[in-house]
C-alpha cells in the first residue's frame, strides 16, 4: 500500500455486492453491500471466520456461484468490463488469461484423470497464446518456476501421486500459466504444514512481486493474513466490518469485531487465560428481522444508533469502519493493546 | 511422580509395495523364495514418558508419523516393536482387537479431528456419549443417563442438545461431544488429536479454555497433537517435535520453543506467522523430504532439507543427547545453545 498505487486505477473494485441464496428454509442474504477494491500490485486480504462470505464474495466475482446463489446487486468492476453482469463468453475470455484463482483443497480442484503438465498446458493453450506445440514444454518451465524439483517427470504425474504442498504448487502454476493481473487465492495454504505454508506464500508473493499481479488473499489466519498483506478487509456475517491498512488494523482496530478477532488469535497471548472467546455466534443470515448492524446482538459497545442503518465507505477513505461507536485509540481497548506489544 | 505412560524403543512399520509386479511376487512366492517387501518406518525407534497430570505436545508436519504413533498408543493398531506401558500393565501384549474389550480401554481414552466425521452420523449427541458407557462401564437405563449428562455439562454441552445427531450441532458443539465422549469413563491418559483443527480462532479459545479446565478438575494427563505451535505452547508442559518417525527434539514447551536447538524445529518455529512481522526473511526449508521407505540408518533423517547439515550427517545418525531438561538429535546441537547452558554434558 504505497502512495503511488493510489493514483492507478484499482485492478479489481466491487461495489455493493450483494448476494442471495435460495434455499428449502428461506433465503439467506450471504452477503450485503460488500465493498472493496484491490490496486494494480496490491495483496490484500479478505478475514472472517466461516460462515462471513469471505469464499462468496470470490466466487461471485469469478461468476461461479452456486446456481442457488444470486448475484441480487452491485458490480465488480475489472478494468472496464462488469464480472458480475457480464456474458458468460466475455467471462471465459476473462477468467484464466486476466483473473485466475486458487483453491482451497488442490487435491479436488485439479482434475484427477489428467497428468499435472497436461493440466497446465491446457491453460497455455487457451489463454497464454502458446502454440499447441510448444505448451507441454512451457508447462515444464512452469513447474520449474514454482520450485517442484525434476519437473519433467513430474509433469507427467497424476496429482494422486503427489503430496499436498506439490499439488498447491501445481495449482499456483496453473493459475499463473496466462500472466493473470489479478489472483485470487482461497485458503491457499489451508491444510498445509506450517513449514510447508511458509514456502507456498513466499512463492505467491515473490511471483506478484515479480509479475506486478494484484492479489486477494483469503483466509481465516488472521496472522498470516498480518504478515502477507498490505491491507486487510475483515468480513462478519456477510458485512465488511473494517478495511484498513495491515499496521493500522492491528495497533488500532476499530471495529469492536476485528478488536475481539485479535484478542482470541492465540499469537497475542502469553498464555491461555489472556485469550477471550467472542461471545455469541453469526447470526441466521435467512432471518428478515436482521439489524442493519450483523454484529449488533454479540457487540459489546452497542449503542441506540445501531439501529440506524451502517455508515457507507466513502470513496479514498483509507481506513473504513462500519461501526457507529468504533473503538478510537488502543488505549481504550484492553483488546487491541496485546497486538501492540506483541508487534514491538 | 511415577510415569504414567512409558513408551521405549517403539516402532511401527507399514509393508509396502515393492514396486515389482504382483506376477512376479506371486512366483517368488510360490518357489517359496524370501519375499522382501519394503518397510515404511512410519515410527521408528521413539521412546518417551508421560508423568501423571502432564500435558504433552507432539508436533511435526503431516507425515511424520504423529498419527500412527497416537494410535498405535490408543491401541487402534498393533506395534511393530518395542514396549508401551501404561502404569504397570504392558500394552503391547495385547491385540489391539482383544484390547477393545479390556478393562483398561478406558484409561487410554482419544478425542479425534473433525469430531463431525469421527461421530456416528446415526447416533444422536447422547448415544455418543453413552456408547463407551455401555460397553465399558456396563451402564444403563437412570445411572447412563445420568453419567451422560453430567459430563455434559461438565463439557458445556446445554443438556436440549443432547437428543441431536451431528450434523445439527455447530462446529464448536460437535468438539464438545467428541471430548464428552471421551472423558465420560474417566481415562488417566486423553490422547488429543489436533482438536481445534477444524474450528475458528473464536470457538478454538472456548474449546482450548474447556480442555484447560477440565484437566485441573479430573487430573488426567494429555498428549496433545498439533502442527500449529502457538496452541502448543499455549496449552503444553512439555513438547515432543518429531520428524520423518524419530523424534528429533524434546524439553519443556517454552524453552523448545524461545530456542530450537535442531534445525528442524528452528524451521518450524520461523515457520509460525506472528502479528506484525514480516514473514519473507526468515528461515525457509528447501528440498524434498527424504522417503520414509527403507531408510538409510546412518543417514539424519533430516538431511537433505537441513540448513545446517554436512558430510557428517550421512555418516552417522544423530542420537538424542541430553541437555540439562532437553534432549535434541542433531550432531550440531551444542552450536545453537545459549551461552548459560554450552557446558551441559552430553549423555
Amino acid at each position: 500500500m504505497t502512495a503511488a498505487n493510489m493514483n492507478t486505477a484499482p485492478a479489481l473494485s466491487v461495489e455493493g455486492l450483494c448476494v442471495e441464496f435460495r434455499t428449502r428454509s428461506g433465503i439467506v442474504r450471504a452477503l450485503d453491500n460488500v465493498s472493496f477494491s484491490v490496486a494494480k500490485g496490491e495483496t490484500i486480504a479478505l478475514v472472517g471466520e466461516s460462515g462471513s462470505g469471505k469464499s462468496v464474495t470470490a466466487y461471485a466475482v469469478m461468476g461461479i456461484l452456486d446456481p442457488a446463489g444470486r448475484v441480487t446487486s452491485g458490480r465488480a468492476m475489472l478494468g472496464g468490463l462488469d464480472l458480475l453482469h457480464a456474458k458468460p463468453s466475455q467471462l471465459a475470455e476473462v477468467r484464466g488469461r486476466d483473473i485466475a484463482m486458487i483453491f482451497q483443497n488442490p487435491r479436488t480442484a485439479l482434475n484427477p484423470i489428467r497428468p499435472v503438465g497436461r493440466q497446465i498446458a491446457d491453460v497455455l493453450i487457451r489463454h497464454g497464446n502458446v502454440p499447441r506445440r510448444e505448451a507441454p514444454e512451457q508447462a515444464v518451465e512452469m513447474l520449474r518456476s514454482v520450485g517442484i524439483t525434476d519437473p519433467a517427470r513430474r509433469a507427467k504425474a497424476y496429482p494422486f501421486e503427489m503430496s499436498g504442498g506439490m499439488c498447491q504448487r501445481v495449482m499456483i502454476a496453473i493459475a499463473l500459466a496466462a500472466k493473470p493481473s489479478l489472483l485470487i487465492a482461497d485458503e491457499p495454504t489451508t491444510g498445509l504444514d506450517v513449514t510447508t505454508q511458509a514456502v507456498i506464500m513466499d512463492l505467491i508473493n515473490d511471483l506478484a512481486r515479480k509479475m506486478g499481479m494484484a492479489t486477494i488473499f483469503i483466509t481465516h489466519d488472521l496472522a498470516l493474513a498480518g504478515q502477507r498483506s498490505a491491507r486487510i478487509v475483515v468480513m462478519h456475517a456477510g458485512h465488511v466490518v473494517e478495511n484498513a491498512p495491515t499496521e493500522d488494523l492491528f495497533t488500532h482496530p476499530r471495529h469492536p469485531y476485528t478488536a475481539e478477532l485479535i484478542a482470541a488469535t492465540p499469537d497475542s497471548a502469553a498464555s491461555l487465560d489472556e485469550l477471550a472467546a467472542i461471545p455469541g455466534s453469526l447470526p441466521d443470515l435467512r432471518r428478515t428481522d436482521l439489524p442493519p448492524c450483523r454484529y449488533s446482538e454479540r457487540c459489546p459497545r452497542k449503542i441506540d444508533a445501531c439501529a440506524q442503518p451502517l455508515p457507507r465507505s466513502e470513496p479514498g477513505a483509507k481506513h473504513f469502519t462500519a461501526c457507529w461507536n468504533p473503538q478510537t485509540g488502543a488505549a481504550s481497548a484492553p483488546a487491541a493493546a496485546a497486538p501492540t506489544e506483541s508487534a514491538a | 511422580m511415577t510415569a504414567l505412560l512409558d513408551v521405549a524403543e517403539f516402532s511401527k512399520l507399514f509393508p509396502v509395495s515393492s514396486g515389482s509386479s504382483s506376477w512376479t511376487r506371486l512366483k517368488q512366492r510360490f518357489h517359496g523364495g524370501p519375499e522382501k517387501l519394503s518397510k515404511v518406518y512410519a515410527v521408528d525407534n521413539v521412546s518417551f514418558v508421560i508423568e501423571k497430570g502432564e500435558t504433552v505436545g507432539l508436533v511435526g508436519e503431516s507425515g511424520c508419523g504423529k498419527s500412527t504413533l497416537v494410535r498405535a498408543l490408543t491401541r487402534l493398531i498393533d506395534a511393530s516393536d518395542g514396549s508401551v506401558k501404561l502404569g504397570e500393565r504392558e500394552l503391547t501384549l495385547t491385540p489391539a482387537t482383544e484390547f477393545a474389550r479390556d478393562p483398561d480401554r478406558a484409561r487410554i481414552q482419544m478425542v479425534f479431528q473433525d469430531a463431525g466425521e469421527s461421530v456416528n452420523p446415526r447416533f444422536t449427541a447422547f448415544d455418543a456419549i453413552a456408547d463407551p458407557l455401555r460397553r465399558l462401564r456396563k451402564l444403563s437405563g437412570k445411572a447412563l443417563r445420568d453419567r451422560v449428562e453430567t459430563v455434559a455439562s461438565q463439557c458445556g454441552l446445554p443438556l436440549q442438545l443432547l437428543t441431536r445427531f451431528p450434523h445439527q450441532l455447530s462446529g464448536g458443539q460437535r468438539a464438545r461431544v467428541g471430548i464428552a465422549r471421551a472423558i465420560a469413563v474417566e481415562p488417566d491418559l486423553l490422547v488429543l488429536d489436533e482438536p481445534t483443527a477444524a474450528l475458528d480462532v473464536s470457538v478454538q479459545v472456548v474449546i482450548l479454555q474447556l480442555l484447560q479446565r477440565l484437566k485441573k478438575e479430573l487430573g488426567m494427563s494429555y498428549l496433545f497433537v498439533s502442527h500449529d505451535l502457538s496452541v502448543v505452547k499455549l496449552l503444553c508442559d512439555r513438547v515432543l517435535v518429531m520428524y520423518l518417525g524419530k523424534i528429533v527434539e524434546s524439553g519443556p514447551a517454552m524453552d523448545v520453543f524461545e530456542h530450537p536447538l535442531h534445525p528442524y524445529t528452528q524451521a518450524l518455529v520461523a515457520a509460525v506467522p506472528r502479528f506484525g512481522e514480516d514473514g519473507a526473511t526468515r528461515l525457509r526449508l528447501t528440498g524434498e523430504p527424504r522417503s520414509p521407505i527403507d531408510p538409510d540408518p546412518n543417514v539424519c533423517r533430516f538431511y537433505g532439507r537441513c540448513p545446517r547439515g554436512n558430510s557428517d550427517c550421512t555418516t552417522a545418525m544423530p542420537e538424542l543427547r541430553r541437555f540439562g531438561t532437553r534432549q535434541v538429535a542433531c550432531h550440531f546441537a551444542d552450536e545453537f545453545l545459549p551461552a548459560s547452558q554450552a557446558k551441559a554434558p552430553p549423555a
